[in-house]
């Protein structure tokens, strides 16, 4: 982080902040207002959780972050570099930003290897005994070592969200997003993978994570952060946020799920 | 008729017996094909038909070759040209698909081989030949055969475009969100998984220009139809010569379908990830 000569502050909660969103709004069709004048800092190493109704935007806010949607007004910064100059190079950002989605998203015609060395060749310019050593390592990581030569389609869904995270781990990115990276996984599947985000979290990866995992965000976030109709309502420790929530549609909203 | 049916040991079974499963059609082709040789071999009147309009084969296969060749160039342009980021480029490309898809082949042919190739050559020949003293010439069949691949070229730029369309979006934002930039992203994500979707029709209109190849006998090149109409006009053996050339046309177009199907077998057995 601290390349240009900044203090070195040796609190990860302290200092310029990993992530800094400004008055973002995103408007789809000049008529529809997925997400509202939201401000929202992660610090570097802080775990930020983000839940709410369907539809409420966050999805569209985590996807704000490294702007694979481009926010109609505010300003984001990630790292430094203000994505939201038209001047910044996406790409070399985005290299820095891994994004885990709802999907996988893996490529289908890639071995599990090759998903996960594509980019580290061809953006970090690695070779490709480089590439597929620190893919090796990540695929230990999330506990499939023995599926390096095999087909997306031939893992299960969990056996392929790790691969993802691997995937996007490979890059040695400075943030990690998560876009609802359960929802679609047979229940028996989800502990699998958030167990590889849990250790993540221990090991002070910056995490923005969208989420319906209550046990993950009580487990791991260092703040919880709940939105609906495109705006942040409310903003706290996850226990406080549970348990006492100053809102009426933050109350409204943990009435009606299950945790 | 019913879904199902009970066979005579009182059981019910929705299994189709062989003779409805069975591929007769391919059994009532192969007959006519065999009777047609046949015919070639010992009729006098066939095997004449077959000497006088065999030399167009060749014709008949390079005209189909080349324009398919010209063609897959002018489909890659127009069909990413379509989804290019530049008004001008996306617009100049759909007004040359949309134009070329709405015009029967027949007058197209006329129109590009009669007029526009003319006058693009002499258009590019007084100016080459004021700086260089030479100018270049394009043979009737030549022609017949660059008007094949514009025409084709808008169905296939159509087939491009078709063929990246489908691959779901969240491949592109996986590859940049990975970093990759959107050339890398086209190159190594999107275009290998849509050539699974573009192979298959792509060959299909390989056999459709073979086959669209009869129309260059309008402009007087000796491929397999115009020789099979210079035959029967000759000889007034109408049957044998026409006959004669459906028979090399189908022989040509099955043989490729049956390689085509191998083709597309082989690829989704790559798909299912089997190695």
């Amino acid at each position: 982080m601290n390349t240009s000569g900044t203090p070195v502050s040796d609190t990860p909660m302290s200092g310029t902040p990993m992530i800094q969103m400004a008055g973002v709004s995103k408007t789809f069709n000049r008529t529809i207002h997925a997400v509202r004048d939201v401000d929202l800092d992660v610090a570097e190493g802080e775990v930020v959780v983000i839940v709410g109704p369907s539809g409420s935007g966050k999805s569209t806010v985590l996807r704000c972050i490294n702007l694979l949607e481009v926010p109609t007004t505010g300003t984001v910064v990630v790292d430094g570099h203000t994505l939201t100059n038209a001047g910044t190079d996406l790409d070399r950002v985005r290299a820095e930003v891994g994004m885990v989605f709802q999907q996988f998203n893996l490529f289908p015609h890639l071995t599990v290897m090759e998903n996960i060395t594509l980019a580290q060749r061809k953006v970090r310019g690695r070779s490709r005994a480089e590439a597929q050593e620190m893919g090796m390592r990540q695929l230990t990581r999330v506990g499939i070592p023995d599926k390096a030569d095999a087909f997306p389609r031939q893992l299960s869904g969990g056996q392929q969200q790790r691969v993802a995270i691997a995937r996007s781990l490979a890059m040695e990115p400075k943030v990690m997003l998560f876009d609802e990276p359960t929802s679609a996984l047979d229940p028996e599947m989800v502990k699998e993978v958030l167990d590889v985000m849990l250790e993540l979290a221990g090991e002070g990866m910056t995490m923005v994570v969208v989420t319906h995992e209550m046990g993950f965000a009580k487990a791991a976030a260092d703040r919880l952060v709940f939105i609906d109709e495109g705006e942040i309502v409310e903003t706290g420790l996850p226990e406080e946020v549970f348990s006492n929530p100053s809102h009426d549609r933050t109350r409204a909203f943990f009435a009606k799920i299950l945790y | 008729m019913s879904e199902f049916r009970s066979s005579r040991d009182g059981r019910i079974t929705d299994e189709r017996p062989w003779w409805d499963t069975f591929p007769w059609w391919s059994l009532i082709i192969v007959g006519l094909l065999a009777w047609m040789g046949w015919q070639i071999i010992v009729s006098d009147d066939y095997g004449l038909a077959w000497e006088r309009i065999i030399p167009g084969l060749g014709l008949t296969l390079r005209s189909t070759i080349y324009a398919f060749g010209i063609a897959l160039a002018i489909a890659l342009i127009a069909g990413t040209g379509q989804m290019s980021r530049n008004v001008i480029i996306r617009n100049l490309a759909r007004t040359y698909v949309e134009f070329v898809r709405g015009i029967p082949m027949l007058p197209l042919i006329f129109t590009v081989a009669l007029i526009l190739v003319p006058e693009l050559t002499n258009l590019a020949n007084t100016r080459l030949d004021a700086w260089f003293g030479w100018e270049f010439k394009l043979s009737f069949e030549m022609r017949a055969t660059v008007t094949l691949a514009v025409i084709y070229g808008a169905y296939m730029a159509e087939i491009f475009r078709g063929g990246i369309q489908s691959i779901p979006p969240g491949q592109i934002e996986a590859g940049r969100s990975l970093g990759l930039n959107r050339r890398q992203t086209m190159r190594s994500v999107v275009l290998p998984q849509a050539m699974r979707a573009i192979i298959p029709p792509m060959g299909n209109d390989f056999i459709a220009i073979l086959k669209d190849t009869s129309l260059l006998s309008v402009l007087g090149a000796l491929e397999i139809t115009q020789r099979a109409r210079q035959f029967s006009a000759s000889t007034f053996k109408f049957r044998e010569g026409y006959f004669v050339s459906a028979f090399i046309y189908l022989v040509l177009t099955l043989s490729l379908s049956v390689l085509l199907g191998v083709l597309e077998r082989r690829m989704s057995r790559d798909r299912k990830g089997e190695r």
